[in-house]
């Protein structure tokens, strides 16, 4: 692979008490490129996912050891900031979880916190935000609804545009879909392909198909490995592992 | 099998029985309250002192006693009862030794006679730190803090309320969604951030109901008062935190107990308790108000 790597994982291990959940972990994620991150429940995805902005700090007893990299810079260091470096790497949850205010003030609210308090500016980038997260023709004459009131669709979308706003350059999916209509996901789907352009996306799904049409590559897990990884077309059409293969063809998972 | 179905009936018919006990019970109490005291409920009454060995007049002074001692009381009890259920829901490790130790001291607390505090009350506000003020600031030998005042009594009353305000507040606490703690720091929101923009406007409700339902508390209880700072009559209404004050419950106890002719002021004392439950009915119904509309408002 020729192409600029964003995130440089090596030997990462992470441990939920004496429970492995992650065994030797080492990829290269590229940069403005959809990553996929596929397997069978429990297989570690989204574990993985939330080592990248430190997200399991947050559980009780998970210890890690490895690396990862994040612009050459090791996010596990003592000396990195927790909160400047998940301002940096944006989260979509699976269920969307938007805070009981208006819409405005969930895409607000980034900005807010890193002291921006110019009504314009601010203005300015819930503007640019919902635009970006494809919302704002749906929601540009009731921004001062409250988030909730939105359909489910487009609260993932609001949610999308809540993580856009603080100007991130990694996003992290965890099933943005998941919980989606058809209509909805694709709209969620069409959005990761614009959104790709300006972020490095890497996002978790239990959908094969999704995997295979908004992904550049491709992440096979399996028990905590990672068994697989490779351009998402070589991945579906002629992965070099069988256990690869039996997943992506429906055998197990 | 006929024998299972009569043993469901017959736990139906009592467990309506008992409810309606328990509402016939409130409603008689009400009712004999009410119709012992109505003569006696009119604006002068609300508005007016005591009269004639309590015999006549109204009941003023000791609403102003009692409005003030829940207030001052807020204000201690409030924020540290909040402070502390932020603290344990939100900071504490729950199986630290000492989270463990802060949930059994506020459920010991909780579980304190009430006479008790206001013993406590006297010797740790009244004769420890009232006097200990008294002889570093003051050095004419008088009593200032040192005697049974509004503070005081506000404070030891704090003490008796706080578990409810902790209790309150940690519940609704708990009915914040992870998710939007979480959404808060992958934000990029510090924990501290995350708790005051995201939790605790989530948890006004709790807050609040907490607040009213320690006040109602506080309103009706007298034992931690009787020593701190309640009087039998005041001719003047407290002016400063010094001043002793007098209250609706202690109110109705003197007339009962110490008035020279008890009979002559049943309907009075009557028409006292009508007020006093009145009070705390009324704190106890806007907290379900405030707790029906917020949960909606979460629905939404």
């Amino acid at each position: 692979m020729i192409e600029n790597h964003k995130i440089v994982v090596e030997n990462l291990n992470l441990y939920y008490g004496k429970k492995k959940a992650l065994n030797n972990v080492s990829i290269e994620i590229p940069s403005n490129k959809v990553t996929a991150l596929i397997g069978p429940s429990g297989c570690g995805k989204s574990t993985f996912l939330r080592a990248l902005n430190r997200m399991n700090d947050l559980i009780d007893g998970v210890k890690i050891e490895g690396k990862v990299l994040l612009d050459e810079l090791d996010i596990y260091n003592k000396n990195i900031d927790v909160v400047e470096l998940r301002k940096k790497v944006g989260m979509i949850f699976q269920k969307s979880n938007p805070f009981p205010k208006s819409i405005y003030e969930n895409v607000a609210f980034g900005p807010k916190i890193n002291g921006i308090t110019d009504k314009k500016k601010l203005d300015e980038i819930v503007e640019t935000s919902l635009l970006r997260s494809a919302l704002w023709d749906e929601v540009k004459d009731d921004l001062n609804k409250n988030g909730l009131s939105l359909s489910g669709g487009q609260q993932q979308r609001l949610c999308i545009a809540r993580a856009l706003a603080v100007d991130p350059e990694i996003l992290l999916m965890d099933e943005p879909a998941s919980a989606l209509d058809p209509i909805s996901t694709t709209k969620v789907e069409d959005l990761i392909f614009e959104l790709k352009k300006n972020y490095t996306i890497i996002i978790v799904t239990h959908n094969m198909q999704q995997a295979a049409r908004v992904s550049d590559y491709t992440a096979f897990f399996y028990m905590g490995k990672l068994i697989e990884f490779g351009e998402t077309n070589k991945i579906f059409t002629s992965p070099s592992n069988k256990q690869t293969e039996d997943y992506i063809r429906g055998r197990f998972g | 099998m006929m024998n299972n179905k009569f043993l469901g009936r017959s736990i139906v018919i009592m467990s309506a029985l008992s409810t309606l006990l328990i509402i016939a019970a409130l409603v008689y109490i009400i009712l004999d309250i009410y119709s012992g005291g109505r003569n006696y409920l009119t604006w002068e009454f609300l508005t007016g002192n005591p009269k004639e060995g309590m015999t006549a007049g109204g009941i003023f002074p000791a609403i102003v006693g009692t409005v003030l001692l829940v207030l001052i009381m807020s204000v201690a009890c409030v924020p540290i009862g909040t402070i502390t259920a932020i603290y344990l829901n939100e900071y504490a490790s729950k199986t630290s030794v000492f989270t463990k130790m802060i949930r059994f001291a506020v459920n010991t607390l909780s579980g304190v006679p009430a006479i008790v505090f206001g013993l406590f009350g006297l010797g740790f506000f009244i004769q420890f730190v009232g006097a200990g003020i008294d002889k570093s600031i003051y050095s004419d030998g008088q009593l200032h803090w040192g005697q049974p005042n509004l503070l005081w009594a506000s404070l030891t009353m704090a003490f008796l309320t706080v578990p409810v305000v902790i209790v309150s507040v940690e519940e609704s606490l708990k009915t914040v969604p992870n998710d939007l703690r979480a959404a808060g720091l992958a934000l990029g929101a510090t924990k501290w951030q995350t708790i005051r923009k995201i939790v605790v406007p989530n948890s006004l409700s709790g807050i609040m109901t907490g607040a009213i339902l320690a006040i109602g508390r506080g309103a009706g209880e007298v034992a931690p008062i009787l020593f701190t700072g309640v009087a039998y009559f005041l001719p003047h209404l407290p002016q400063k935190l010094t001043d002793q004050f007098m209250n609706l419950g202690y109110h109705i106890y003197v007339m009962a107990t110490q008035s020279t002719d008890v009979e002559a002021t049943k309907g009075i004392q009557y028409a006292t308790a009508f007020i006093l439950l009145m009070l705390t009915f009324s704190l106890s119904f806007v907290a379900m108000i405030i707790r029906y509309r917020f949960r909606k408002k979460l629905k939404a």
